[in-house]
């Protein structure tokens, strides 16, 4: 967990003078930021303090509702992925996102995993058997549901709907991995499992998390980010952000002061 | 504790006895007129209803008997090419004002016009394809009638497949474009199967409403006294023959007429229930 000990990762994501428009509104002043490779990036701070709209430039969700702006660079591997010759489903492949409510495809747990790898990937009915099995296996659903395959992925419990949404996610193979309040609408059980498997995917995903909850990023992240009013206030390894931020701002937040 | 009501409370409590009075009357006069619709319906039809109405044609003026076999080929084949025709036309337009115009200017046009389709009477529709497809022509048929009946269905299906579509929340279609899928495959693949439900039963319910449509036959596929699949030429089917025979002097006509009225509102009910069924089903799954 210790980040200082390791040596310094490259960075998948770095962000340079990022500004966010919502028409007029600006979502995001100024944000530059760094996010390394294999860890755990945690994004914290107040609702409507740009965190999620932060997360979403990267896989520029952002894209599909006009009106919506980012300006600056986002770097992914160095490809500046604002470019508007960027082919955004290219980029969504690469860049996979998992959302606050779980929400599975209205088809069979297969297909939920199937239809992300169809899109790229053409493979042998054994292949994309293998494929199915290793995603759920990733994500820690396999063993709950290897003998109900062909249900509907909307039978499952609403922390079994998030994790296959994980594993869709992952079975496409992406290199980044953004979790938008992934456990909000969980249970505790649910949240814990959730937050062992984001311990469990860094190993070979890049991931950046916003959540609500403080002791989650605490627990599950290497680096922590804090936001405030659409601007990065303070991103460090969590540790230290969280035993001695360097701001006051972070402080107050952070300690309940303030949030 | 005071238990005597205050005057607030008896006006409030009065007020609502008034308001409770008033919807239950409406709720009676309401379901007694359809009560009475079909307590003289099934009377007259059902002791018109026998098996000699699926094997018998419609029969000539002056005969006995007779049947409506031809009426109901007709009306079947003619429904069934209009369910084919306006149903990839209204799910596809539907799609493109949910999927890809939403607020664009053709969207906003598109949209008012099938507003105007809806309730356009069917009159004019039916002499509108009168006079493109029949007086250039130069004979009623079937085909004429099918389009008819698709300008009234396709609005219908379009819109409630916009609306169902709507229904479904912006995360799903977030989620299948966050795997890099492209927009066509989130719309069939994703949006439009989770609102599969909706868009069936919207599709029952515009057959529901063509199956009855009357006036846009009268001048499309007219009639035909005889047994008739060729749809290039003048079809007989049930509406018209409820209408002509109903108003005609000769007794077995008129009780053909009122069986024909009642296996259409059969129809009309066993679709409304499917579609009830179907989408109750669906929607708590």
């Amino acid at each position: 967990m210790t980040a200082s000990t390791s040596k310094t990762p490259a960075n998948a994501i770095e962000v340079r003078n990022l500004n966010f428009f919502y028409g007029n509104f600006q979502g995001l002043k100024n944000v530059n930021l760094d996010i390394p490779e294999r860890k755990v990036t945690a994004f914290i701070g107040p609702s409507g303090c740009g965190k999620s709209t932060l997360l979403r430039t990267f896989n520029r969700m952002y894209s599909l509702y006009p009106g919506q702006r980012a300006e600056g660079e986002i770097n992914l591997y160095g490809q500046n992925i604002l470019d508007p010759k960027q082919d955004l489903n290219l980029l969504r492949a690469r860049v996979g996102m998992v959302f606050q409510k779980p929400t599975p495809f209205p088809m069979t747990i297969y297909d939920n995993i199937a239809f992300g790898v169809k899109l790229y990937e053409t493979l042998s009915k054994s292949d994309m058997d293998d494929r199915v099995e290793w995603a759920l296996s990733k994500a820690a659903l396999w063993n709950e549901v290897k003998d109900k395959l062909g249900q509907n992925g909307l039978s499952l419990s609403g922390g079994q709907q998030q994790r296959l949404c994980i594993a869709r996610s992952v079975a496409v193979k992406p290199s980044v991995l953004l979790l938008d309040e992934p456990t909000s609408a969980l249970d505790p059980i649910s949240t814990a499992k959730v937050e062992e498997l984001v311990h469990e995917l860094k190993n070979d995903y890049t991931i950046a998390i916003v959540t609500h909850n403080m002791q989650q990023a605490a627990r599950c992240s290497d680096f922590t980010a804090y936001m405030y009013l659409g601007e990065l206030m303070e991103v460090g390894v969590t540790e230290e952000l969280f035993f001695k931020p360097k701001r006051t701002e972070t402080e107050d937040y952070i300690t309940g002061r303030f949030g | 504790m005071e238990m005597k009501p205050s005057a607030l409370y008896r006006k409030r409590y009065r007020t609502n006895q008034v308001g409770v009075t008033l919807s239950m009357t409406a709720m009676v006069l309401g379901l007694a007129a359809l009560l009475w619709i079909l307590v003289v319906l099934f009377g007259n039809g059902l002791a018109a209803l026998n098996f000699s109405i699926f094997t018998n044609d419609t029969p000539a003026p002056g005969s006995e008997g007779g049947g409506l076999r031809n009426a109901i080929v007709g009306s079947l084949m003619m429904v069934g090419l209009t369910v084919l025709v306006s149903t990839p036309v209204g799910i596809l337009a539907g799609v493109y004002l949910t999927e890809y115009g939403d607020t664009s200017k053709t969207a906003e046009i598109t949209r008012f016009i099938t507003d105007i389709m809806l309730s356009a009477p069917s009159i004019v529709l039916g002499l509108f394809v009168y006079a493109i497809a029949v007086a250039t022509v130069g004979n009623f048929s079937g085909y004429a009638g099918s389009l008819a009946l698709s300008l009234i269905a396709i609005p219908v299906v379009m819109r409630t497949t916009e609306n169902m579509m709507r229904l479904v929340p912006g995360s799903l279609r977030e989620a299948a474009f966050a795997l890099g899928a492209p927009r066509w495959k989130v719309a069939t693949m994703v949006t439009l199967r989770a609102a599969k439900a909706g868009v069936i039963t919207g599709l029952l319910l515009a057959v529901a409403r063509i199956s009855g449509e009357t006036a846009p036959l009268l001048f499309t596929a007219l009639n035909n006294q005889f047994f008739s699949t060729n749809m290039e030429g003048p079809m007989a089917n049930l509406p018209v023959v409820i209408f002509q025979f109903a108003m005609s002097p000769y007794e077995n006509w008129v009780r053909l007429a009122w069986a024909g009225a009642l296996l259409i509102t059969l129809t009309v009910l066993a679709l409304n229930i499917v579609a009830r069924v179907f989408f109750r089903e669906k929607v708590s799954a």
